[in-house]
């Protein structure tokens, strides 16, 4: 199996979608001739033509509000946001027209929105953020975070053969930094299916995006110390994966819930919560959240590393954990 | 440096009723300076909101309570080194803990004595930390938990419920000596849990030596689900001191063998009312022996006309009941009530009649209303119409409330004493008990003592000590038992 980058994934993904079903086109800022600002895109309106890969005005209000509406005459657009921060314009069109068009219509929005995510570049608070557990508190979308190259292909296909609004998170700091085997066929990865990234019986992480290789980190760290740590890759966070993180928590009886996204509101306290009502004479201690602190994404190196939670933190955390 | 200098401040005890106090804002933090009597925090509790002076001058060395918890008056909030000692320092430079890390790793200190080595020395504290710390690199906890209560997780509660383990005979690991999921696994798989043999040790103790009570066994052996196998020994050796009843953990499964039902209302409310009025009162039972002869005699005159004419039974009851509410007149603090910070008194007795339920299984207390009223006649009357009523669940609400004083008889099962419980508000409730023949020596007409077959009946009155001294209840059954003794129709 050929090893590829997170980006290259994705880029693959979508081609492969795009030369096997003719409805799939994509749009967005730069997506065409210049190839997408991360260049996932590169070498597109070559293979499907400007047609199909379309050079949008900046406006996400109009990529989005085009893409539902091309949706509904029976497209699969799949719309990029150069940065995930900036979906925010688009907020009324995605929330108020397309999670709600198949509630109130019964006419389905098979849209896909790539949203490049995350902080640990220096950023700062317009191009760091991590806004997944906004859209996941509204009722009609999906929301998707792959972690792993051989995921992110997957999940893309299956985010496109969806007959729902799918929000397509990817984390940035993943697209060059992570390599992994990916098959060449196609192939799609089930929404909802927690991937377990490393094995433990101690205790059990809670996480997805870019934070899945920081936890595995401050594991491995643990596992020197004889405390066993399990890594859950929740993968998507609508749907996600409740049996599976109740089970590893029944097993385990100690659960820390980690996320680069801030913490108040953050899709961990959805999950922790539903561990104090789902587990609650499993738990061998109280669950732990470990999460950005509630600011905007500092531009600051040593401020943004004090603001994405790094392996050092997360180890102490599960320390703390171990020895309660 | 030593520890023996330093200086632990505790929760201060902020009037007799208060028992715990929350902490508000720490004036200091740990490594700054602080003369003696210096606002050190704010504290919280439910009388009063104040500060709490420095008890020793130097450097706030350790803060063990962080802002926002509730401590139990006595616990330790921090302590105060001489000036120029270095500070414990809790928390990792690399990894600053959310606000919520810091109480564990504060009760991580509590460590429980006995897993420290009991010879080891305070570990210093100037010793820089690395890492956040581990148990046992933390300063060792001065005292013991002492009541042996421990937080017990949802998960150790319940496996401790499904084994039938005490969670406190089991020796934790966790934070603070708290027993982990771990440490209880590990315990019922020693198979310690369904071993209820004696220590070796304990054993041969005691049969050499055989009055000496048997210490704790070292570890305790646990309480076990099945009875313990009795001692081999011939001589009977001492029973370890009883162990005190396992806390309830979550709702146990019911063992093989046992019945669950609910409780109904009334099991809840005299459940709760008898709780609530042990926890208010100060319950102290006099008792008394009363030669009821007249009243046997004045009983036989009157029951048939009583039972012809009116249909109505002159009991024993209902003649204590008359002479109690007559007494009552002279002693009124009995039927009377503390009501806040005053002492409540009235000119009338509402007398309740306790009455149990034809199973046994259920208590209501009717009242009569306006008893200093009724005559014999009318009491036994209301007595009979109340029980009836009762037995029947015809009562209406008004029946059961506005009591001053309650009268138990439980005479009819052959009883001869108890200690009721009084109902609250009241202040005194009197107990009757079964008329039995007994030799009692008495005077002949020479006045010469003589022994006699005499119908005795013991009364006692259970009284609140709040309000009602041991002299004024014996007054008072001195006076009822003198009322009953010359009964006079």
């Amino acid at each position: 199996m050929p090893e590829k980058t997170y980006l290259q994934a994705i880029s693959d993904s979508l081609r492969q979608e795009m030369r096997r079903d003719q409805r799939v086109f994509v749009l967005g800022e730069d997506v065409g001739v210049y190839g997408g600002a991360f260049k996932v895109t590169q070498g597109f309106q070559e293979e499907f033509g400007a047609s199909r890969v379309l050079d949008m005005p900046l406006s996400e209000t109009a990529i989005v509000a085009g893409a539902t509406g091309a949706a509904l005459m029976g497209m699969r657009p799949v719309a990029e946001m150069q940065f995930a921060d900036f979906v925010s314009c688009a907020w009324d069109h995605l929330v108020t027209i397309a999670a709600k068009q198949h509630y109130r219509t019964g006419t389905p929005i098979p849209i896909v929105l790539r949203l490049p995510s995350g902080g640990g570049f220096s950023g700062g608070p317009f191009h760091s953020q991590n806004p997944e557990s906004s859209f996941a508190h509204i009722p009609g979308l999906k929301v998707v975070c792959p972690a792993t190259p051989e995921d992110a292909k997957g999940l893309l296909a299956t985010a496109i053969e969806d007959p729902n609004p799918v929000l397509f998170f990817e984390h940035k700091h993943l697209y060059r930094r992570i390599r992994g085997d990916v098959p060449d066929e196609r192939y799609t990865t089930s929404f909802g299916e927690a991937r377990v990234h490393r094995e433990g019986e101690d205790i059990t992480v809670i996480t997805w995006g870019a934070m899945v290789y920081t936890a595995d980190e401050a594991a491995a760290k643990l596992a020197e110390e004889d405390v066993s740590v399990e890594v859950l890759d929740l993968r998507t966070l609508v749907p996600w994966d409740r049996d599976a993180v109740l089970a590893s928590v029944e097993r385990c009886s100690k659960a820390l819930v980690l996320h680069e996204d801030t913490k108040t509101g953050g899709f961990g306290g959805e999950i922790a919560a539903t561990i104090a009502e789902e587990a609650f004479e499993h738990l061998d201690a109280p669950v732990r959240r470990l999460a950005a602190p509630d600011s905007p994404v500092p531009f600051a190196p040593s401020l943004e590393k004090a603001f994405i939670p790094q392996v050092d933190v997360v180890a102490a955390a599960l320390r703390e954990l171990a020895a309660y | 440096m030593s520890t023996g200098t330093q200086v632990e401040v505790v929760m201060p005890q902020m009037g007799v009723s208060v028992s715990e106090g929350t902490i508000t804002r720490w004036l200091k933090q740990a490594g700054e300076s602080i003369a003696l009597d210096e606002p050190l925090l704010e504290i919280s509790t439910d009388k009063v909101d104040t500060e709490v002076p420095s008890p020793g001058e130097g450097v706030v060395s350790e803060i063990r309570v962080q802002e926002g918890e509730t401590v139990e008056v006595g616990t330790v909030l921090a302590t105060i080194a001489p000036a120029g000692a270095a500070v414990a320092e809790p928390e990792a430079p690399a990894a600053p803990p959310t606000e919520e890390e810091a109480p564990q790793e504060e009760a991580t200190a509590e460590a429980e004595p006995e897993r420290q080595p009991a010879a080891a020395a305070p570990v210093d504290p100037s010793e820089p930390v690395a890492e956040a710390p581990t148990p046992g690199a933390a300063p060792a906890a001065s005292e013991p938990e002492g009541n042996g209560k421990m937080f017990v997780s949802p998960v150790v509660a319940r496996i401790a419920a499904q084994h039938g383990v005490d969670p406190s005979v089991v020796t934790g690991t966790g934070q603070g000596g708290r027993v982990t999921k771990k440490d209880i696994l590990a315990f019922i798989e020693s198979g310690a849990a369904v071993e209820p043999a004696p220590e070796p040790a304990v054993e041969a103790a005691a049969q050499t030596v055989p009055p000496t009570p048997a210490a704790p066994a070292e570890p305790a052996p646990p309480t076990p689900p099945t009875p313990p196998a009795p001692a081999p020994s011939a001589a009977p050796p001492p029973q370890a001191p009883p162990r005190p009843a396992p806390e309830p953990v979550a709702a146990a499964a019911p063992l093989g063998g046992e019945v669950e039902e609910p409780m109904n209302a009334m099991r809840r409310g005299v459940a709760e009312h008898m709780r609530r009025s042990l926890d208010t009162s100060a319950h102290v039972t006099s008792a008394i022996e009363v030669d009821m002869s007249r009243v046997v005699a004045a009983r036989e005159r009157l029951k048939k006309d009583y039972q012809s004419s009116y249909g109505v039974n002159p009991t024993y009851l209902a003649f204590a009941t008359k002479a109690a509410v007559e007494t009552l007149k002279d002693w009124p603090w009995i039927n009377g009530e503390i009501r806040g910070e005053k002492i409540v008194t009235r000119p009338w007795v509402n007398v309740g009649i306790a009455v149990a339920l034809e199973d046994g299984k259920g208590l209501i207390v009717p009242v009569i209303r306006n008893a200093q009223d009724l005559n014999l006649l009318g009491i036994a009357r209301a007595i009979g119409d109340l029980a009836e009523r009762a037995r029947t669940k015809k009562l209406m609400p008004d029946d059961v409330q506005g009591g001053t004083f309650t009268i138990t008889n439980t005479g009819c099962f052959g009883t001869f004493h108890g200690t009721p419980i009084i109902s609250q508000p009241q202040a005194g409730i009197l107990g009757t008990y079964a008329l039995v023949k007994r030799p009692w020596v008495v005077q002949d007409e020479l006045g010469q003592d003589v022994i006699a077959i005499r119908p005795m009946m013991n009364v006692t009155l259970t009284y609140d000590h709040r309000l009602v001294d041991g002299a004024y209840a014996g007054g008072f059954l001195r006076d009822l038992r003198a009322r009953l003794e010359g009964w006079a129709d």
